[in-house]
C-alpha cells in the first residue's frame, strides 16, 4: 500500500513504487487535469507541486511522492480562482488546451517565489514548458496579469 | 417546407433532452448548396429523436451540436457566437455538446482545410434566426399584435409598447408546431451584438482546472489500457514475437497480433493490454518483436531529394495549371532565373499524443476520441466490421491538438480491434515514440522555379513540384496532377502574369503521409514567395512593390496597404532585414513581415513579426488573432528547429528530445492584424501559417544577401 496526499486528501492505492506518480494520479486515482506529453521530461504537460515545488511527474516515482504533499492542477483553487487560472481566461490563453494544466502549475510556482516576475524571468521559468499551439505570447502576457492580480489580491487582504 | 422530409434514417436519440422542445436542424439537400432548415421538433415519445442543431427547451435553456471538432481552434466558441447573435440569446444560457459522427445529420463533419466556420455560417446564421422568427410569431399571436411591434433579446420576447415579456421557454411548444418561415431577414454587419466581438472564449474554465475530458481524459468502467509496438518501417507484418517478458510484468493481462488499416493499406502491430497505462507502457518494452520487412523500399532522406530534384530536372510532370506560353518564353528569354527549395518531412506531434477508446460489444461498436473526423471513423469502422452505420457511435471530445493528424482512421480502427479481442473496453495509448515514429507526416517536398524577365517585368514564370501526394495514401487518382499544386499561390497573379505554369512531377515513397496544418500551402508557400522575391532582385526591384504591381484586385492592394502601414516597411533602416511574403490557404489571405537584426552576439534576431489576415466575414477576432499567432510559432518550429528524416526505412526522430519544439525562449513578438470587409467567410485555423518561412528568409536575405532555399536551417548558423 502507497499513501499519498494529493490535493490535502489522503490516498491509499495498490501500485509498483516505480510506476510514475503520474500514471497513478491518471490511471488509478482518477485526477486526468495532469498530462501525458512525452513521457521524458521534455515538455511539463504532467507538472504537479510536490512539497511546493513543481516536478514532472512522468518521471517521479511512487516511491519518492509517498508521503509527501502533492497539488495537481485540481487543487491548484477551490473555484478555478487562483490569479492565474483568472488570468489566463481573461487573456484567453488556451487553445486546445492541453499543455496548460503543466503550464499554471509551472507558472504557480515562479509567481510564489516571484511577484514581479520580468519577462526574462517568465521565459527561466517556462522554457521546460512546450505549448504545440503556440500560446506563448499569450502566457508571458497571463503571468504579467496575474502578477498584478496578485499584488491586488494581498493589498485587499 | 414539412418535416417529412426529414431523413428519419439515422436520427440520434440524446437521453437527457426530454421535453417538449424547438429543435431545428438543417436538411442537405444532395444536390442544391443551401440547406434548408427543418423543424425536427420530435415525435410523442418522450425521448425526443433529434436531427437538430438547435434545441431549446421549456426552461428556454439553449443547447446547440457542435458538429465539428474542438482541436484549439475555437469551433467550440464561434459556433455558438455565430448562433447566439441570430438567436438572440445570451452566450452563457447556452449549453455545447459535441455531436456524434453521422454525415445525414450534420453533414460533412471533417475538421479540415479551416472549414468549420467558412462552410456552415450562413446557414447556422439562417437556422438561428429562423428560431428567432417562429418565436417571435407565437408570443405576436399570443398578445394578438403584429410582428413588427414584438422583437427578442436575451432569451425573450417583448412587446415594444406595453414591455410585456415571454420567455423562449414559455414559446418552444407552440414554435414546434410552426412550419418553418420561408425567408427570414438577417442582421447586418453593423446591428452585430457577438458576431465580430472579441468575447472570451466558453471552454477557457474548462482548460485551466483540468475539467476539460480530452481522448486521453476518458474513462469507462472496467476499461483497460493497451499499447501497440507498430513495425517501425511503417510497412510490412510481424513475422513472430516473444510476450514472455511482457507477460511477467505485474498488470499486463493479454499480449496479441493486431492490424490496423493505414489508407489503403495496413500496419502491423502486437498488441499488450494491462491494467494502467504504465504497466502497458513497460509490457511493450519487454516484447520481442521479429517484422518480415520485405516488398517495399527502406528509404533514406537523402535519396528522396535527390530522386525528387532529378526528376525535376528531367521531367515535365503533369500540369496542374496553365496559362500562356511559359515553355517558349523561358527557352528565348535573356534573363531567367531558375532555382530549387526543398521542404521537410514534419510531424504533426500534438500535445495530445494519438489515443483512442473503443468499447466493441459484439453486434455494436462505441467510440470515444480525439476525433477530427467522426462519421470518416463511422462509415471506415463500418465497413471493416460489417457493422450498420448506426452501430457505429463514434464520440468526440475535445483534441489536445490535431493539426490534420486526428482525421484519420487508423487508430480508431486499431483501438477497435484490440477492445474486439479483450471483449472490452480498451483505451489505446500512444506513446510520445509511437506518436512521433509512426506518422503520417506532411510530406517532403522539392520545387523548381524558373522564371523569365525583361525590362524589368515578369514574363513567364514556370513551377514544378516533387514530393508525395496525400490523395495517394487515399486511393486517389494517379494520372492528374496535385490538385494543391498551386496551393499558396494568390489569383490575382493569374490576371497579370499571362505565361504561368503549375506542374507536378510524381513522386512516391513508403511513407505515408497527410495534412499537415495548411497542408501544401505550408511548403508551396515557401517556394513559391521565396521565388518572387528573387525574381524582384533579379528585376531591381522592391519586393513589396513587387506584389503591388502584380497583385492589381482591390483587397490584396488594401491588405498591402495595411502591411506597409504597421510595420514601417518604407522606411526600414540600415542593419535591419525586411522580408515579405503572401500567401493564400482556404479561402484566405494572410500577409507577413518579418524584421530580422544582427544581435550582439552574432547571431540573426527575430525582431518582429507583422501578420495580416483577410478572412473576409468572422467571428472572433481575438481567437483569429490567437491562431495566427499559434501558426506563426508552429511555422518558426518547422522553418528552423526540427524535420523528420529516414535512414534505412526507420524514422530518426522519436521525442522531444530530437524532434524539438519552439519554446517560450524562441518567440519573437507578434502582431496581427485583421481586414474589415464583407466578403464571403475564408478559414482562420491554417492561413496564419505559410507566409512565415519565406517572409523570414527573405528578411535574412535583405540583411545578410544570403539565400535560404532549404528548410529547415539553423538560425543561430547564418
Ligand atoms: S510528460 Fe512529463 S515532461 Fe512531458
Ligand atoms: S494550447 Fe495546445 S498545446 Fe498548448
Amino acid at each position: 500500500m502507497i499513501t499519498l496526499t494529493i490535493n490535502q486528501q489522503p490516498y491509499q492505492i495498490e501500485a509498483d513504487p516505480d510506476m510514475p506518480l503520474l500514471w497513478a494520479l491518471r490511471d488509478l486515482i482518477g485526477l486526468t487535469g495532469t498530462k501525458y506529453g512525452c513521457g521524458v521530461a521534455q515538455c511539463g504537460a504532467c507538472v504537479v507541486h510536490l512539497n511546493g515545488e513543481a516536478v514532472r511527474s512522468c518521471v517521479t516515482k511512487l516511491s519518492r511522492a509517498a508521503g509527501q504533499k502533492i497539488v495537481t492542477i485540481e487543487g491548484l483553487s477551490k473555484n478555478n480562482d487562483h490569479p492565474l487560472q483568472l488570468a489566463w481566461n481573461e487573456v484567453s490563453v488556451p487553445q486546445c488546451g492541453y499543455c496548460h494544466s503543466g503550464q499554471l502549475m509551472s507558472a504557480a510556482v515562479l509567481l510564489r517565489e516571484n511577484p514581479n516576475p520580468t519577462d526574462q524571468d517568465i521565459d527561466n521559468a517556462m522554457a521546460g514548458n512546450i505549448c504545440r499551439c503556440g500560446t506563448y505570447p499569450r502566457i508571458r502576457k497571463a503571468i504579467h496579469l496575474a502578477a498584478e492580480l496578485q499584488k491586488k489580491e494581498g493589498e485587499a487582504k | 417546407m414539412n418535416t417529412n422530409q426529414v431523413s428519419r434514417r439515422d436520427f440520434l436519440r440524446v437521453s437527457g433532452l426530454a421535453g417538449t422542445a424547438l429543435c431545428l436542424g438543417f436538411y442537405f439537400p444532395s444536390s442544391a448548396k443551401e440547406a434548408e432548415i427543418i423543424n425536427t421538433t420530435g415525435t410523442a415519445s418522450s425521448e425526443i429523436e433529434l436531427n437538430a442543431w438547435i434545441h431549446i427547451d421549456t426552461n428556454g435553456k439553449v443547447t446547440i451540436f457542435n458538429h465539428r471538432a474542438e482541436m484549439g481552434q475555437g469551433s467550440f466558441q464561434s459556433v455558438p457566437q455565430i448562433i447566439a447573435e441570430e438567436l438572440e440569446v445570451d452566450l452563457k444560457d447556452v449549453n455545447i455538446v459535441f455531436a456524434q459522427g453521422n454525415r445525414e445529420k450534420y453533414g460533412n463533419q471533417v475538421t479540415g482545410g479551416s472549414s468549420t466556420i467558412r462552410s456552415s455560417y450562413k446557414n447556422l446564421l439562417k437556422l438561428s434566426a429562423t428560431a428567432r422568427v417562429m418565436l417571435i410569431s407565437v408570443a405576436a399571436q399570443k398578445w394578438a399584435v403584429s410582428l413588427a411591434d414584438c422583437y427578442a433579446a436575451s432569451g425573450h420576447v417583448f412587446h415594444k409598447t406595453s414591455g410585456n415579456k415571454f420567455h423562449y421557454g414559455e414559446l418552444v411548444v407552440d414554435a414546434s408546431k410552426l412550419a418553418t418561415p420561408k425567408e427570414v431577414i438577417l442582421k447586418k454587419t453593423s446591428e452585430y451584438k457577438l458576431i465580430r466581438k472579441p468575447l472570451l472564449r466558453q471552454d477557457t474554465p474548462l482548460k485551466t482546472n483540468g475539467t476539460a475530458i480530452f481522448g486521453l481524459d476518458k474513462k469507462l468502467p472496467g476499461m483497460l489500457y493497451a499499447t501497440v509496438e507498430r513495425n517501425p518501417r511503417l510497412r510490412g507484418v510481424v513475422k513472430s514475437f516473444d510476450a514472455s517478458a511482457a507477460l511477467k510484468v505485474p498488470g499486463v493481462i493479454k499480449v496479441f497480433k493486431v492490424r490496423m488499416g493505414v489508407f489503403k493499406t495496413f500496419r502491423e502491430g502486437v498488441a499488450v493490454v494491462a491494467n494502467s497505462t504504465w504497466a502497458a507502457m513497460q509490457g511493450k518494452k519487454a516484447l520481442k518483436v521479429a517484422w518480415d520487412d520485405t516488398g517495399f523500399e527502406h528509404i533514406n532522406t537523402a535519396d528522396i531529394y535527390k530522386r525528387q530534384q532529378d526528376s525535376l530536372q528531367t521531367q515535365e510532370g503533369l500540369f496542374a495549371k496553365k496559362q500562356g506560353e511559359p515553355d517558349a518564353i523561358l527557352k528565348q528569354a535573356e534573363k531567367t532565373v531558375d532555382v530549387v527549395y526543398q521542404t521537410p518531412y514534419q510531424s504533426h506531434s500534438c500535445m495530445e499524443p494519438v489515443n483512442c477508446v473503443a468499447h466493441y460489444q459484439g453486434d455494436k461498436v462505441e467510440i470515444w476520441g480525439p476525433i477530427q473526423a467522426p462519421e470518416w471513423v463511422q462509415d471506415y469502422i463500418s465497413e471493416q466490421l460489417g457493422l450498420a452505420k448506426e452501430k457505429v457511435i463514434v464520440n468526440m471530445t475535445f483534441l489536445g491538438g490535431g493539426f490534420g493528424r486526428k482525421a484519420f482512421m487508423d487508430y480508431p480502427h486499431e483501438a477497435t480491434m484490440i477492445s474486439k479481442e479483450m471483449s472490452a473496453p480498451v483505451q489505446v495509448v500512444w506513446t510520445r515514440e509511437d506518436d512521433a515514429t509512426q506518422g503520417p507526416y506532411r510530406p517532403g517536398i522539392s520545387y523548381r522555379c524558373q522564371g523569365a524577365i525583361k525590362d524589368g517585368e515578369i514574363t513567364a514564370l514556370k513551377f514544378r513540384m516533387a514530393g508525395q501526394n496525400n490523395d495517394h495514401w487515399r486511393a486517389g487518382k494517379t494520372d492528374q496532377a496535385n490538385r494543391s499544386t498551386a496551393e499558396g499561390f494568390l489569383k490575382p497573379y493569374y490576371d497579370s502574369i499571362k505565361n504561368i505554369s503549375f506542374a507536378e512531377v510524381q513522386f512516391e515513397t513508403p511513407i505515408p503521409t497527410m495534412w499537415w496544418r495548411s497542408v501544401y500551402a505550408s511548403t508551396n508557400g515557401f517556394a513559391y514567395e521565396s521565388f518572387l522575391d528573387e525574381i524582384a532582385l533579379a528585376a531591381g526591384k522592391d519586393p513589396l512593390a513587387l506584389r503591388r504591381q502584380y497583385l492589381q484586385e482591390e483587397r490584396s492592394q488594401l491588405l498591402i496597404d495595411k502591411m506597409e502601414a504597421v510595420s514601417g516597411w518604407k522606411q526600414r533602416k540600415k542593419n535591419e532585414g525586411f522580408g515579405v511574403a503572401i500567401t493564400e490557404c482556404f479561402a484566405s489571405t494572410v500577409g507577413q513581415i518579418v524584421k530580422v537584426s544582427r544581435a550582439e552576439n552574432g547571431k540573426i534576431k527575430i525582431d518582429q513579426v507583422w501578420a495580416v489576415m483577410d478572412c473576409g466575414w468572422y467571428v472572433n477576432p481575438d481567437i483569429i488573432k490567437a491562431q495566427v499567432e499559434g501558426s506563426i510559432v508552429m511555422a518558426l518550429g518547422a522553418a528552423t528547429i526540427h524535420e523528420i528524416t529516414f535512414k534505412d526505412g526507420l524514422v530518426e526522430q522519436s521525442n522531444f528530445y530530437n524532434y524539438k519544439m519552439p519554446r517560450i525562449t524562441d518567440i519573437p513578438p507578434i502582431e496581427v492584424y485583421i481586414m474589415e470587409n464583407e466578403a464571403n467567410a475564408g478559414g482562420v485555423g491554417e492561413p496564419g501559417l505559410p507566409a512565415f518561412a519565406p517572409a523570414l528568409t527573405n528578411a535574412i536575405f535583405d540583411l545578410t544577401g544570403k539565400r535560404i532555399r532549404k528548410l529547415p536551417f539553423d538560425l543561430s548558423a547564418v
